[in-house]
């Protein structure tokens, strides 16, 4: 699946986007996170602290629980700011 | 993003340029004798931000999601109010104080409805639509940070 970083999320990671394969025992959006967090210091340092992190699948914001079999897009992202 | 559903024509956009408000209340009411009302609200790249002095701000969004997600809040809109027309323009780049930086219209029959659905729409464009601002002063840079406040002006519209 396609994933997507903004902001000080994409500053942290160090990409903007990128192709990920996780295993099939990550379901949700907050079991994601904690495997990227242990994919290195970089994502650790992104996903430090998880509930402020943000997520749409497919371009619709979800919630953590929220199941991710399926999704071609997923984006990580703070709060949002603009207006 | 352009659409015309029966009399009520909604135009979406995100752009690098600047918009015109008096030109783009024309577009909204031109040839139509059925509006009453249109509330314009403009947000405005200001210089000083909780006590520091801004330099400039930067403006990011997510392409796609940013338009659809707009989009379904007009929706909401449309179907809360009885609107006439909608016009949402949000800006991305980077801008100096005194900058426009998003524009909303909103046009019905009569005031009362135009100046909720532009409040309504404001209140979500800044919690819900996927933009993010990054802002330079004198000390460096830095994404600025979510207010409550706006969460709470959002969460009024869940009130019945």
């Amino acid at each position: 699946m396609k994933v997507k970083y903004f902001a000080w999320v994409r500053e942290r990671v160090g990409k903007a986007e990128e192709t990920i394969e996780p295993p099939a025992t990550v379901r949700t959006v907050a079991e994601l996170i904690t495997w990227l967090s242990g994919q290195s210091e970089a994502y650790a340092y992104a996903f430090e602290k998880p509930k402020v992190i943000r997520t749409a699948i497919d371009h619709a914001h979800v919630k953590a629980d929220a199941a991710i079999s399926g999704a071609r897009e997923i984006a990580f992202f703070p709060p949002m700011t603009g207006g | 993003m352009t659409s015309s559903l029966a009399s009520c024509p909604v135009a979406i956009r995100i752009q690098e340029d600047d918009f015109d408000i008096a030109r783009e209340i024309a577009v909204l009411t031109h040839g139509r004798t059925d509006i009453g009302a249109v509330v314009s609200f403009s947000g405005i790249c200001r210089a000083d931000e909780d006590s520091s002095d801004i330099a400039a701000l930067t403006l990011e969004h997510y392409p796609g999601m940013a338009e659809e997600e707009i989009k379904r809040h007009v929706d909401e809109a449309l179907s809360r109010w009885p609107l006439n027309g909608v016009t949402v323009i949000h800006r991305v780049g980077r801008f100096v104080p005194g900058q426009n930086i998003v524009l909303v219209l909103t046009a019905s029959q009569h005031r009362r409805a135009a100046f909720e659905a532009a409040e309504f729409l404001m209140d979500y464009l800044k919690t819900s639509a996927p933009f993010w601002k990054k802002e330079e002063s004198a000390t460096g840079t830095g994404w600025v940070e979510a207010h409550a406040r706006d969460d709470e002006a959002a969460a009024r519209w869940t009130k019945s």
